[in-house]
């Protein structure tokens, strides 16, 4: 049960900081809306545009690399937690699992697919 | 802490398809060394990978494992479709070294992508747990998504590459959907363990109901109607050479996953599978072989028949037990030969800088090329199943063990559809020799590596055609340990 206790602390942590963030400024900020300020919100774009307009697909690539490094961490991680009692067949598991994971970074930084230009 | 003990590795099953794997990082490593101008090295070291697996398979011949908590098998029936396979890609990895140089596409990527695809494939043929089933599925197509993208400048590529993609991702989530719901109806994911499940209870509807998602999974990796609209625009825009790699050896390696599951394990609830495979594999022929008339693309036609042959092969499923799974391993072996060399002759044969897909690009071909023409005729008559070539002992031992398992009329709507085939096999060989041809034309000379595939393939549907015997028993040695 202290189990669920801790992770009800987490949620109730985070539904109180998410809270704050979103409350604190509607009791304390300056209300003056614009047009600008009431478009949905696109990161800075037009939120209208054609169906068949085009992104650089350097925002994919990037993003591709990205789960490259994201997937690496959900193992690595787990297993420095575990790290000590796994022994010398964890290490080597690893290393392996790193080496064909550096393969494929290699492949992508000569193939010049970090550069932004 | 207690220290975790370490479980037992036994890489040994995983031998052939580990050769694949690495020889596709060596590709890839190679690929980054000087020399840049030219990638002619890097087919070299790729056939050299799969001649390897090829040799370390026989070498396993008879002697297999288990490895992974039995989640991998590697017995005679793994073995050969490992055979079936390696022989596949290292065909299209010759083919791929004319035809992609030619086209200016050749790259480390693309025989990279062809390895790693060939060994999702190769675990696929071993696999005997459903997240085995899964990963190497996914392995296998994800390759096969990039690679239908090959000729990145082409309009019909991009759709190819991502119709398959959406549409496969789409067949995955239903197969993924159809394990979960195995899982939950048999407590487990292995073979071995859902037959015994299912054997000791009352029939499940959990159970059917993800069985029947995993055949609409497995149904559309094999394009079998209804599940197969993705396959002609698929075939059309991706490069020739890997449209071949499609429709023989992924096929094949579904197909092995699908007997291991339905015909060996599952015997217990054949009546239910045997009745929707009657209907799909009635459907499938049909189906394929009636559109495939109505083509002009060659390619196109191609993918139509290709459909219509999942069809025949659904009949030997039909038929079960250890007669029916050997025929349509032996089916399995013929078409692969005879598929590759029809897609062969087409990644040769240009028409004015232009790939010749159409039909009537082929008039006159048997007086402009008389070598190429009569090799394409006669893949074309191993595809109709004329005697003496690889097609006809095919369909003969399909549609013999339909018969002899009592579904006769499957089998005359089999035989009928193969009269039905015949006509727009027989249109192409009219083109080639009693037309004439509509313009002037280049002269084709295919390089060393692209005649090899094709003598190859060409000697492989004579060879399983004059003197089937040996291969069928080989075929029916492969499936015995399934059916005991």
């Amino acid at each position: 049960m202290t189990e669920y206790g801790t992770m009800l602390m987490v949620f109730a942590f985070a539904a109180v900081v998410a809270g704050a963030l979103l409350g604190l400024p509607r009791l304390l900020a300056p209300r003056r809306l614009t047009p600008v300020k009431a478009e949905p919100f696109e990161c800075g774009k037009d939120p209208l545009g054609i169906a068949e307009g085009r992104f650089a697909i350097k925002f994919a690539t990037v993003a591709i690399f990205f789960i490259i490094i994201d997937i690496e961490l959900l193992f690595v991680w787990p297993w420095a937690m575990l790290y000590r009692r796994l022994g010398w067949f964890g290490f080597i598991e690893m290393m392996v699992f790193m080496a064909i994971l550096m393969v494929g970074f290699l492949y992508i930084w000569r193939k010049g697919g970090l550069e932004w230009e | 802490m207690s220290p975790i003990p370490a479980p037992p590795v036994v890489l040994g099953p995983l031998l052939p398809s580990l050769i694949v794997v690495g020889t596709a990082i060596v590709v890839l490593l190679l690929d980054l060394l000087p020399p840049r101008a030219s990638k002619a090295h890097l087919g070299t070291v790729a056939l050299a990978g799969l001649v390897g697996a090829l040799l370390a398979t026989l070498r396993t011949w008879g002697s297999g494992g288990r490895a992974f908590h039995d989640m991998i098998v590697l017995d005679d029936y793994a073995l050969f479709f490992h055979i079936v396979i390696c022989y596949a890609a290292a065909l299209i990895v010759l083919l791929s070294m004319d035809y992609l140089r030619r086209a200016g596409a050749e790259s480390g990527e693309g025989y990279g992508l062809i390895l790693f695809s060939t060994a999702g494939m190769m675990v696929l043929a071993s696999a005997n747990d459903l997240i085995v089933v899964f990963l190497a599925i996914e392995l296998m197509s994800l390759s096969l998504y990039v690679l239908a993208g090959l000729f990145k400048r082409r309009r019909e590529a991009g759709e190819a590459s991502m119709k398959y993609f959406l549409l496969g991702v789409f067949a995955s989530a239903f197969l993924l959907y159809g394990i979960a719901l195995v899982y939950g109806a048999t407590g487990t994911t292995n073979f071995d363990r859902i037959v015994v499940a299912v054997g000791a209870g009352p029939r499940d509807r959990l159970f059917l109901i993800g069985l029947g998602m995993l055949m609409v999974g497995f149904g559309f990796k094999i394009s079998s109607v209804p599940f197969h609209m993705w396959a002609p625009d698929v075939y059309q825009g991706a490069p020739t050479s890997v449209t071949a790699l499609i429709a023989t050896g992924s096929k094949a390696a579904v197909f092995a996953a699908l007997i291991r599951l339905l015909v060996a394990g599952l015997r217990t609830i054949q009546p239910d599978s045997t009745a929707l495979l009657w209907a799909l594999a009635a459907l499938t022929m049909t189906v394929g072989n009636v559109v495939a008339i109505a083509q002009s693309n060659l390619k196109r036609m191609l993918a139509y028949s290709s459909i219509a042959h999942v069809g025949y092969m659904l009949v030997g499923l039909v038929a079960g037990g250890a007669p029916g799974a050997g025929a349509v391993l032996f089916y399995l072996l013929a078409y692969t030969f005879t598929t590759v060399g029809t897609f062969g002759v087409i990644a040769l044969c240009e028409r004015a800088g232009q790939e010749a897909v159409e039909v009537r690009d082929y008039a006159g071909l048997g007086r402009r090329h008389p070598l190429l023409a009569l090799t394409l005729g006669l893949f074309l008559l191993s595809l109709i199943g004329i005697p003496p070539l690889a097609g006809f002992v095919g369909k003969f031992y399909l549609f013999g063990s339909a018969v002899r398992a009592g579904y006769v009329w499957l089998a005359v709507i089999a035989v009928l559809n193969s009269a039905v085939a015949a006509y727009y096999y027989l249109r192409v060989i009219v083109y080639m020799y009693m037309q004439e041809p509509e313009a002037a034309s280049a002269s084709l000379a295919p390089s060393f590596a692209g005649g090899l595939a094709l003598a190859i393939a060409l000697i492989g549907i004579v060879l399983l055609g004059v003197m089937p015997a040996p291969f069928a028993d080989l075929a029916q040695a492969a499936v015995a340990p399934l059916i005991r």
